[in-house]
């Protein structure tokens, strides 16, 4: 296949003062120069970090209370993420809950942030926390196990209380 | 049987006068709420629930103890009954506790469903709920949590009258009503667990599957139950590649609604365990080491060879299916040429009952003879194999899926073969003598038939996945996950073994040996079953559906191959 020639489309209704293109550099610049001296909003990441507000949806982590997860291993999490990013087993324990994750692995890959796991978890036990610094190199480092995924719950309570609040 | 018409929701129906309401409904496909009501039960009526308004009367009426009469005009779903229902379900929640997360019968739960259904979900009541026991061993195999319990009675209904024991009972009154054994029982019936299927809610649950899984992360595949030649109706429920329960499945015809406890138990765990076989294994030196598929059909194809047929036995087995034990009888006449061709027995005398459990402890001894696995003319049977191998007559054993070695007296023997080549799932204590191990494929790995004590042929149904079958290409049962899991995901797997239908095995060895059996799948060879077995006559596996179907003659056929 040949290639088409393109044809160049030229603008015939020009100004005079368009078309002399002094005065619209001049406009541009007038432009750049002034946003020069505007306070600037970048952040210098990563020497500077971003603290996102409570309402910011992070990384899922597990509720830790009283040193256990508040978690009982219902399943409903696993079975609304939409990624299928969520593994539960639950395991019994003494405690009066008498369920709990034996195992509860999110794969940090497959997990597109949606909050539906928060929005459904009927303890409060799985909420999306203030960090969005994930990065890999290799996919298996992807799978957070419980060990990454408990947070106490001194850590999280912005968001508990954001929750709280627009319920 | 006299027939009356009836008006349901305004369609007419026509009734069999000894029908109650719910049940006239029911056959005609109208379902109307219960707790209480079990069509294998006998009727309680105490739940309410079932609550419909009959014309010319002036309240409401149960469906579950009313019957129909000549003329009668009900009504299901009109503002009246769904207002009373709305009332009956306000009730139930008043002392129910919030459990469904921690709940084993979430996602199957009658309360839970119906609330969804016939409640507004809105609660009037503001104190303290009743508190009772929970997390009680009410039995070997169940776990009761009274909270839970909504005193329908169906269990106690089932003990007194399908398993024959008064073990369960309620004391105290009112909301402290509460479900019990007497002092110092236990709920521990040879059909205990049947009340964790007919209990509604998740106040009896199964101790064996408690906390394994949530009942939608599985799969649920229609087979029969491996323990007795009763051939129970089952659902395998398999989730990661692995069976998690078995659960009843209703067929009249043979298990009604139930199964019992063993047959529950005991028939399943052996296709997850760790001493599956892995591989095809090969004694050199003494020990048995794992080679290839070929190299192992290679070697019996030549060994076998080397014998008279006078030298060689078949045993074919009441574990394996019709198509196993017809290619193999056909194997053992057409390529081995023995009339030395039969199979274990494994009946134990006593241990049945009235209910469901045969002393057969194999569920297709009718069928593997039925399909021709029985003593040519002058051939030896079982126990004259047993007596050839240990006279020196019989050389070389070729046997399907079965642990001989456990059989009285059989082990002394085998250890006198020159040649023995086994099909097996899991290590037994038969393999120390073998030569030669096939890892072959459990009912729950491949399509088959059966036939139960009664002539009944039923399908058996893959519901685990090897490297033979593949679960979407061979068309399982899948879960969500199954469905949706990638390459990369390592659960909706679990473990996938090298083990083959035993059929196939013999098939390549035959191949090797110069006869080509053309069979593809198992419905090939069932096909072929159907035509050349006179009592298999006609049947497809469409024909056998999930149900199972009779058998034709009701003889001992012979097998015109
Ligand atoms: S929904 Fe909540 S309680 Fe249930 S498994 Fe997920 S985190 Fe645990
Ligand atoms: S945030 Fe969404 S995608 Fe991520 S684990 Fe929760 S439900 Fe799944
Ligand atoms: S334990 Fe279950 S079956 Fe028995 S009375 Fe209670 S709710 Fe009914
Ligand atoms: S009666 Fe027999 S077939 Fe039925 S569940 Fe028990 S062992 Fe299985």
């Amino acid at each position: 296949m040949s290639l088409e020639k393109s044809t160049i489309i030229r603008k015939k209704d020009l100004s005079l003062l368009e078309r002399l293109y002094i005065p619209e550099i001049v406009k541009g610049m007038t432009l750049t120069i002034r946003q020069m001296f505007t306070p600037t909003f970048t952040t210098q990441y990563p020497e500077e970090r971003f603290q996102p507000p409570a309402s910011f949806r992070g990384r899922p982590v597990l509720v830790e209370e009283h040193g256990v997860e508040r978690c009982v291993a219902c399943g409903l999490c696993s079975r609304v993420c939409p990624a299928l990013a969520i593994e539960v087993q639950a395991g019994e324990t003494e405690l009066g809950k008498e369920r709990y994750p034996e195992k509860f692995e999110i794969n940090m890959i497959r997990c597109i942030f949606c909050g539906f796991c928060e929005e459904v978890c009927p303890e409060e036990a799985i909420i999306m926390s203030q960090e969005y610094e994930l990065a890999f190199t290799n996919p298996q480092d992807a799978l957070f196990g419980k060990d990454k995924l408990l947070v106490p719950i001194e850590k999280v309570q912005t968001r508990l209380d954001f929750l709280r609040s627009n319920r | 049987m006299p027939s009356v018409k009836v008006t349901i929701d305004g369609t007419q129906i026509e009734a069999d006068s000894k029908r109650t309401i719910i049940e006239a409904a029911r056959e005609h496909g109208i379902k109307i709420p219960h707790f209480c009501w079990h069509p294998k039960l006998s009727v309680s009526g105490n739940c309410r629930m079932c609550l419909v308004e009959i014309e010319k009367m002036p309240k409401l009426a149960i469906a579950c103890s009313t019957q129909v009469a000549e003329g009668m005009v009900v009504h299901t779903k009109n503002d009246r009954v769904v207002h009373a229902r709305n009332a009956v379900m306000e009730f139930f929640l008043i002392n129910h506790p919030l459990d469904c997360p921690i709940c084993d019968e979430a996602g199957e739960c009658k309360l839970q469903d119906y609330t969804y259904k016939y409640s507004t979900g809105y609660s009037r009541f503001d104190e303290d709920k009743v508190h009772k026991p929970k997390r009680i061993q009410i039995g070997p195999h169940v776990m009761f949590d009274a909270e839970r319990c909504i005193l329908c009675s169906r269990c106690i209904r089932f003990c007194d009258e399908i398993a024959g024991v008064h073990q369960l009972q309620f004391i105290q009154r009112g909301d402290h009503t509460e479900l019990t054994t007497f002092p110092g029982e236990k709920l521990d019936n040879p059909y205990s667990m049947n009340v964790v299927d007919i209990c509604p809610v998740g106040a009896l649950t199964n101790a064996d599957f408690r906390f394994k899984a949530r009942v939608w992360e599985m799969s649920f595949t229609d087979t029969i139950c491996q323990g007795c030649a009763r051939g129970c109706n089952i659902e395998v429920g398999v989730r990661n590649n692995e069976i998690l329960r078995l659960t009843p499945r209703r067929n009249d015809d043979v298990n009604s609604s139930w199964m019992c406890d063993h047959g529950r138990l005991d028939t399943f765990k052996f296709v997850n365990a760790e001493n599956r076989i892995k591989a095809p294994m090969i004694r050199k030196d003494g020990v048995l080491v794992e080679v290839g598929w070929d190299e192992a059909i290679a070697r019996v194809a030549s060994e076998l060879k080397s014998f008279k047929k006078s030298e060689i036995a078949a045993l074919g087995s009441p574990f394996a299916t019709n198509e196993d034990n017809y290619v193999f009888q056909r194997f053992a006449k057409e390529v081995l040429g023995t009339k030395n061709i039969d199979f274990a027995r494994h009946s134990h005398e006593g241990d049945e009952d009235a209910i469901l459990i045969r002393a057969d402890k194999s569920p297709n001894s009718t069928g593997a003879a039925e399909v021709g696995v029985v003593p040519g003319d002058n051939g030896m049977s079982f126990n004259a194999i047993i007596e050839g191998i240990r006279e020196g007559k019989i050389k070389a054993l070729y046997a399907l899926e079965d642990d001989l070695a456990a059989l009285p007296g059989v082990a002394e023997a085998l250890s006198k073969l020159e040649f023995f080549v086994v099909h097996a799932a899991n290590d037994s204590a038969t393999l120390r003598y073998a030569d030669i191990v096939f890892a072959a494929a459990t009912y729950a790995e491949k399509n088959g038939t059966m036939v139960n004590f009664e002539q009944r042929v039923q399908r058996v149904r893959p519901a685990v996945t090897t490297l033979e079958l593949d679960r979407a290409m061979d068309g399982f049962e899948m879960s969500r996950w199954d469905k949706f899991a990638s390459h990369n995901d390592k659960w909706g797997k679990g473990p996938r073994r090298d083990a083959r239908s035993s059929w196939k095995i013999v098939a390549s060895i035959a191949a090797l040996m110069g006869t080509k059996f053309k069979y593809n799948t198992a419905d090939e060879v069932f096909n072929e079953i159907a035509q050349r077995v006179e009592s298999f006559r006609g049947l497809s596996y469409l024909k056998v559906g999930t149900k199972g179907t009779p058998l034709k003659a009701k003889t001992a056929a012979s097998v015109h191959a």
